[in-house]
């Protein structure tokens, strides 16, 4: 073969690896990616039963029910909707009332969210991204979630951190946590 | 005033790197040699300043000084003092530091034993590290001060994050670190050699053994993050595929393509060009990751976008660096001469499919990890790219690759013989029929999937020891003679022989656990028996105990297998009460190269609780396999042909010896 040929072949060969690279991520964008909603998107958008999504939000504060056999309901809310949400099995360490969580499931015929893994994924701000994003677009966030107290602002601001830390340092946790049946 | 003399020695350390970036370019450019020696005084300085400065930040985190912000935050007391010294870097302040250290660490070892380089070469790739570390000295010093003082010292910390009180952090993120900066000096030395306008297969010989080394750490470390995530978070997942892990995956990908790429051009002077673009891509792809992980931008793109100091920072690092490279790279790669030919069958033509698979898989991780990212940013939708994508573009990528590995180190360089190689794989591949078959009849016919996953696994671990046996011409010789071979073998080609039996036995692991993992999630009561796998768990009772910092519940657990007993486990939920968050602390139980996984939930008001049992069958092999790839990379590090002082010069940088 001639260096033009062998060349050729090589390239030829990368070329065909790509194609069928491309099409597999393709493919697998098409099938494999599930969108994010909070209860007031799921209403506005009316998503259909059976459709796989996450569903982000605040545990409701008192909507927690522990059933038998490890069978847990509770409310997520976003401000301006909430819906009921089923799951069986443990929750996660950092699973609370009142703070964020992400579920993933689909929506059975009577609007209950069945949830078939239910993440506490939370940074150190102790929120979920999305549920954050989602919280600031409708102007429930408060700003001192995400912000980093000012230590040297003035005595007064170093010694209210040191008593009472504010929201955003709340146990801190994982990069990710979650649980799933 | 050891906050002030910590932070002191930081910006002295920068001053240094000054000097480091400027001084020794002018050198080379005027064939300077006291100036290009400048690179190799101020690199050793540098190094001593910034482990002072770290030495310091251990110090107050060690004494619990919490007058210092970063103390304050993440330390307490009470914690018992390896987490003290660990918190250091379970921090974003303290892990830039021990980023910025480990940087001037690796410059500190190419200026104390690159004393067989090539004067310019040496000065070139100092000036291209203190450029880098200028630049995290700048960001470390302007935005993520870690000697910041509080003006009312508080009496007691905040403590660090209970999941993080544990022993994978002493050695996790130094691991990952080792291996992400290491690719630092493979980078520096892909920007100083396209600088020379000058590359032949002494670079490749100088750059291998750095190279090697980062892919040993990083290896080491991705390992072990996956196995301490696997205990620490409580429901037995070892790969999440989460961006975190992502940002590790890919260099190591590029890197691994990097390690074969090089052994190319050290041998056969061929595919310089892209061996440097690989060792460009490995280390941007290393800054990437510690973007991602560090700007907040996978936490919230709006948290990004409120507070962008520290985020816009990193991200105009990248831009510069990964930018700027690829752009001298564009600018004088084509001039660098064109090396040996080869026929597409060929050890050169198995790395270079090798490296493109390697780099195609790469690619389809970065797609995966980004385009969430991208689609928010442009259209405001929020969507997660999880396993499901990965399991459908990563994995189908490997299988050629896997089935390519037994093949590459038995074909000859420059033209190989494809059926010659396919004859003596020929007992590696009846191995890995009979394993498909009777892991097939055994688990009488479950899915296909399982058996032919593993009889591929077997064809790699078969195939690399078909490998050594050719070699060695064991079975063929007497065996005195094989033995003599053997040990006449370079270490390198033992090296190979247990990377990709590595791979062969992490892909068991992986697909044992996967395929056959068995579960018992309930709750269960004092007396309780729980079936898994055929063994008995039985619950004898819960007790309470207090810990440094924390209360933790124990649960008694006696397991039994056909009656009789084999031995006790222990899971606990521990409550931090600094934080006031709770950890599980999961009980794990080796039996051979399974476990048994049993971690906590919450109990429930009748003295109930609820538990997790995991059988996670040949678990182990997981993280076997890697520790058998690092081995792999110590035997070939330790070769004799690549120990950092055995290359010589090529000729044509004779020259510029002379000067010294």
């Amino acid at each position: 073969m001639t260096r033009k040929q062998r060349r050729l072949t090589i390239i030829g060969g990368s070329l065909a690896v790509l194609a069928v690279a491309a099409a597999l991520v393709l493919n697998a964008m098409r099938d494999s990616i599930v969108f994010f909603s909070t209860p007031a998107m799921v209403a506005e958008k009316h998503i259909q039963a059976g459709k796989r999504f996450r569903l982000g939000g605040l545990v409701q504060p008192g909507s927690l029910v522990r059933g038998d056999n490890l069978a847990v309901t509770f409310r997520v809310a976003d401000g301006s909707a909430t819906l009921p949400v089923s799951y069986k099995g443990i929750l996660p360490d950092l699973f609370r009332e009142g703070q964020g969580v992400v579920a993933e499931g689909v929506l059975d015929p009577s609007g209950v969210f069945r949830a078939d893994t239910v993440l506490a994924k939370h940074d150190e701000t102790y929120m979920p991204k999305d549920v954050a994003d989602a919280l600031k677009k409708q102007g429930h966030w408060k700003d001192d979630y995400g912000a980093k107290p000012d230590y040297n602002a003035g005595a007064q601001g170093a010694s209210r951190a040191a008593q009472a830390p504010p929201q955003a340092e709340q146990g801190a946790a994982p990069a990710r946590q979650g649980a799933s049946q | 005033m050891i906050a002030e003399s910590g932070h002191y020695a930081l910006v002295l350390a920068l001053g240094l790197t000054l000097i480091q970036s400027t001084l020794p370019v002018l050198g080379a450019r005027w064939r300077d040699p006291t100036l290009m020696n400048v690179a190799r005084s101020t690199a050793l300085a540098q190094l001593l300043f910034v482990a002072f400065s770290f030495a310091a930040l251990v110090t107050l985190h060690v004494t619990s000084d919490f007058s210092v912000v970063n103390v304050f935050e993440n330390s307490h007391s009470l914690k018992p003092l390896i987490y003290k010294v660990t918190g250091v870097w379970g921090n974003h302040e303290g892990s830039m530091l021990l980023w910025v250290l480990i940087l001037a660490l690796f410059g500190g070892l190419v200026a104390a034993f690159g004393n067989n380089l090539p004067l310019s070469l040496r000065a070139h790739v100092l000036a291209v590290q203190a450029w880098i570390a200028s630049a995290f000295y700048l960001f470390i010093l302007i935005t993520s001060n870690p000697f910041l003082r509080i003006a009312n010292p508080p009496i007691e910390g905040r403590d660090l994050n209970p999941v993080l009180q544990d022993i994978g952090l002493a050695v996790h993120p130094p691991m990952l670190y080792l291996g992400y900066v290491g690719f630092s000096i493979s980078f520096s030395f892909a920007v100083a050699a396209l600088l020379e306008g000058r590359i032949d297969a002494a670079w490749a010989r100088w750059v291998r053994p750095w190279t090697l080394m980062a892919w040993i750490f990083l290896t080491l470390g991705i390992a072990m993050g996956s196995y301490w995530a696997y205990y620490e978070l409580g429901w037995g997942g070892w790969w999440f595929w989460d961006p975190v892990e992502n940002a590790s995956l890919m260099p190591w990908l590029a890197g691994t393509a990097l390690l074969h790429s090089a052994v190319v051009m050290e041998k056969r002077n061929a595919l310089k060009v892209w061996t440097i673009l690989l060792s460009i891509l490995a280390f941007s792809l290393s800054l990437l990751g510690t973007f991602l992980v560090r700007s907040g931008v996978l936490t919230s793109v709006h948290a990004f976008a409120t507070d962008p100091t520290r985020g816009v920072f990193i991200l105009l690092i990248l831009c510069i660096f990964i930018g700027g490279s690829l752009t001298l790279y564009a600018w004088r790669a084509p001039a660098l001469k064109q090396g040996g030919l080869f026929a597409p069958i060929s050890r050169e033509g198995a790395l270079v499919l090798n490296n493109l698979f390697l780099t195609t898989a790469c690619t389809t991780v970065f797609i995966g990890t980004l385009y969430p990212l991208a689609l928010e940013v442009l259209t405001g939708d929020k969507i997660s790219v999880g396993a499901p994508f990965f399991n459908l573009t990563f994995a189908p990528l490997f299988v050629p690759l896997m089935v390519a590995v037994p093949f590459g180190p038995l074909l000859a360089w420059k033209r190989g013989d494809l059926l010659g190689a396919a004859q003596r794989l020929t007992a590696a591949g009846v191995a890995s029929l009979i394993a498909v078959a009777v892991l097939w009849a055994w688990t009488r016919g479950g899915s296909a999937f399982a058996p032919l996953a593993i009889g591929l696994a077997i064809f790699v671990i078969a195939g690399a020891l078909s490998d050594l046996a050719e070699r060695t011409g064991l079975f063929r010789v007497p065996s005195a003679t094989a033995m003599r071979r053997a040990r006449g073998l370079p270490r390198s080609t033992w090296g190979t022989v247990f990377a990709h039996a590595g791979v062969g036995v992490a892909l068991i692991g992986i697909v044992c656990e996967t395929t056959w993992n068995s579960e018992y999630i309930g709750t269960m009561k004092p007396d309780d028996i729980a079936k898994v796998a055929g063994y008995e768990l039985k619950l004898d009772g819960l007790t309470q105990r207090q810990g440094p910092n924390f209360r933790e519940m124990l649960a008694q657990f006696t397991v039994s297998l056909d009656g009789k007993r084999l031995s006790a486990m222990a899971p606990s939920k521990r409550n931090f009460t600094t934080r006031g968050s709770s950890t599980t602390e999961a009980a794990l139980l080796t039996l051979g190269a399974s476990q048994l996984y049993i971690s906590l939930g919450d109990a429930t008001a009748d003295g109930a609780i609820a538990v997790r049992i995991y059988h996670k069958p040949l678990v182990l092999l997981i993280w076997f396999g890697p520790i058998l790839m690092a081995f792999g990379g110590v035997l070939s590090l330790s070769d004799r042909r690549l120990r950092v002082g055995a290359p010589k010069p090529a000729k044509a940088m004779r020259g510029l010896q002379a000067a010294e």
